[in-house]
């Protein structure tokens, strides 16, 4: 198969596919249960500072 | 300090210049070798004079007090309120230019040079040294660690400025690949390329010697700004020089796949220079000023992720109804409007960070900026993902709608934001109570905010006269108006799209006025609102 044409089908098949289940596991992995403390702790550090 | 390093590169590279002008392949790659020698030789000069011979004064006082490297940050901030004005006066010549066409200076000072001298001015003088100065303050406070690799950040500004001075002069004298947004020549291209890479290395430094557990949400949208600029960057700009020693190159790719590497890379710069980038100063900049945490850390998350994977494939609705395939294309505009979500949310994110403190949008001119600058995100990312449908660009397309739109983003997002960071910075840098004058802030934010209205309102009317007009059709099938009748229909706009300019810049050397007197030092005595009321006496 020509180079293009087997690329294309990677990225619309198996690469598509990564992608998008690695963007779910992100929102996932973010919105998980124990997120919101450790999450909260993070949106403080710019402010723990005084400069 | 005895840069011998700096003054050895400094002289070699003056030499290397003499001789590119000496033994050039044309006129253009002369004169422009001129223009970098002169560069190189005054530098030299300066470096040189600046040499310590008594070896003990090394680095400067007021950076051992904080541990953080922040010299480098205070010129970054005085270079992009210099390139700032630069930038809007430009703007505001080349929208005289449009409606005045005698002002076309030949042979440099015509449209076709200038308007990219404007948006390279713009975007990557005013935006680029806005966005290093502040990736530099970000990544030392968020990561509690100095910035890595010593010197090398001095390498970054002035290899940055370096950078500026050969595109603008190049555009001056006519040498461009004539792609927009990317018009420097290959050897200007590689010049950069280097750059960037020692600005990575900085910056990933910092991040990898971070005392601070967790990575801040600012830091990983300046990364993902520095990689992808760094991508788009190289692979735009694959060509083939016709002499090692010419202006003149080829483009790797031919016909339609040029153009679609040019907006991928023309829409990318936008979404990952003009927004990543200045997402991470908001993410920083609107908590501090408001002395509260970003309303959603884990929606800030989200909206990181979404952005980059949904940003990089909206470049082809800059090629609707072109030879380009028709699925790319629908993908290009499929992939715009799915950025509303990642848009909408982070703009959620910012003003809501506000939420039980929403009168500093009156009491602090800085913080109203700020809002503003977010409003404005809110606003053009609405926008675009609207024009990006097919339908719509059959109107909007080759307008100056177009031109509104940018300028809303630019001069609303990209502009606001950064002004209310330099605000932020400037008392903070040079070690000052506050600023001059909040007052000056305040008619700063009113000329800039009025001054955006006038232009984006003016230009959506003109884009869609232009647009209905260019495709009239009278009952015997013929185009009513000939191309000449709709420029000259569009003379009172380009007017008042002249006058919005001439507000905004007001508004940018009023900001360099009073950024001026804060460094050195001056307070101006006034009253402000929220304040007017502490002297009076309580009743008891």
């Amino acid at each position: 198969m020509e180079t293009y044409t087997a690329m294309r089908h990677f990225a619309d098949s198996w690469g598509l596919l990564a992608m998008a289940l690695f963007f779910v596991g992100v929102i996932f992995f973010t919105l998980r249960p124990g997120g919101k403390a450790s999450a909260d702790r993070a949106a403080h550090i710019p402010l723990k500072d005084e400069d | 300090m005895n840069n011998t390093i700096t003054i050895g590169g400094l002289v070699a590279g003056a030499f290397l210049a003499l001789l590119g002008a000496g033994f050039a392949h044309d006129d253009l790659f002369a004169a422009h070798m001129w223009v970098l020698f002169f560069c190189l030789a005054i530098s030299t000069v300066v470096v040189v004079r600046r040499v310590d011979f008594s070896g003990a004064g090394r680095a400067s006082s007021r950076d051992d007090q904080s541990g953080y490297f922040d010299e480098v940050i205070r010129y970054g901030t005085i270079a992009t309120v210099f390139w700032g004005v630069v930038g809007f006066l430009v703007g505001v010549f080349v929208a005289l230019q449009l409606a005045f066409p005698a002002l076309n200076l030949e042979p440099f000072l015509t449209f076709g040079r200038v308007r990219p001298l404007h948006t390279s001015a713009v975007v990557f003088a005013f935006g680029g040294n806005a966005l290093i100065a502040t990736s530099f303050y970000v990544v030392q406070r968020t990561s509690r660690a100095r910035l890595f690799g010593g010197d090398l950040a001095w390498f970054v500004f002035w290899g940055y400025q370096l950078f500026i001075v050969m595109a603008a002069t190049g555009y001056l004298l006519g040498i461009t690949q004539g792609k927009e947004y990317a018009e420097p020549e290959w050897y200007v291209d590689i010049w950069l390329t280097i750059v960037w890479v020692a600005y990575l290395l900085v910056f990933l430094g910092t991040i990898l010697k971070r005392k601070e557990p967790h990575i801040y949400v600012a830091n990983w949208f300046y990364l993902a700004f520095i990689v992808t600029i760094a991508m788009l960057h190289i692979v735009n700009n694959l060509s083939m020089p016709v002499s090692f020693l010419g202006v003149k190159s080829y483009s790797a790719f031919a016909g339609v796949q040029d153009a679609l590497t040019q907006w991928w890379y023309g829409h990318n710069a936008v979404g990952f220079f003009l927004t990543a980038g200045f997402l991470g100063m908001m993410y920083y900049f609107v908590p501090k000023q408001a002395d509260r945490p970003v309303y959603s850390y884990r929606l800030s998350i989200i909206h990181f992720w979404a952005l980059i994977f949904m940003y990089i494939w909206a470049g082809p609705h800059h090629l609707h109804y072109t030879a380009l395939p028709d699925w790319a294309q629908t993908l290009g505009m499929v992939f715009s409007i799915m950025l509303w979500m990642p848009s909408w949310g982070g703009m959620i994110n910012g003003l809501m960070t506000l939420s039980g403190a929403w009168d500093k949008i009156r009491t602090d001119p800085i913080m109203r900026m700020m809002v503003m600058a977010i409003a404005f995100y809110g606003m053009s990312t609405f926008e675009g993902p609207m024009m990006s449908i097919k339908a719509v660009n059959s109107l909007s397309h080759y307008t100056d709608w177009t031109i509104g739109h940018v300028h809303s983003g630019a001069l609303g997002w990209v502009g606001m934001i950064t002004f209310g960071a330099v605000y932020f910075l400037v008392p903070k840098l040079w070690g000052r109570k506050r600023l001059y004058s909040l007052a000056m802030v305040n008619w700063h934010f009113w000329l800039a905010t009025l001054g955006i209205v006038v232009y984006a309102a003016v230009m959506w009317v003109a884009g869609i006269q232009q647009g209905l007009m260019w495709r009239e059709y009278d009952d015997q099938g013929f185009l009513v108006y000939s191309f000449a009748e709709t420029v000259s229909a569009l003379f009172p706009y380009y007017l008042l799209r002249a006058l919005g300019g001439a507000m905004y810049l007001a508004g940018g050397i009023i900001m360099a006025f009073n950024v001026t007197m804060t460094i050195l030092g001056h307070e101006r005595e006034e009253r402000l609102t929220g304040q007017a009321t502490a002297n009076l006496q309580p009743a008891e």
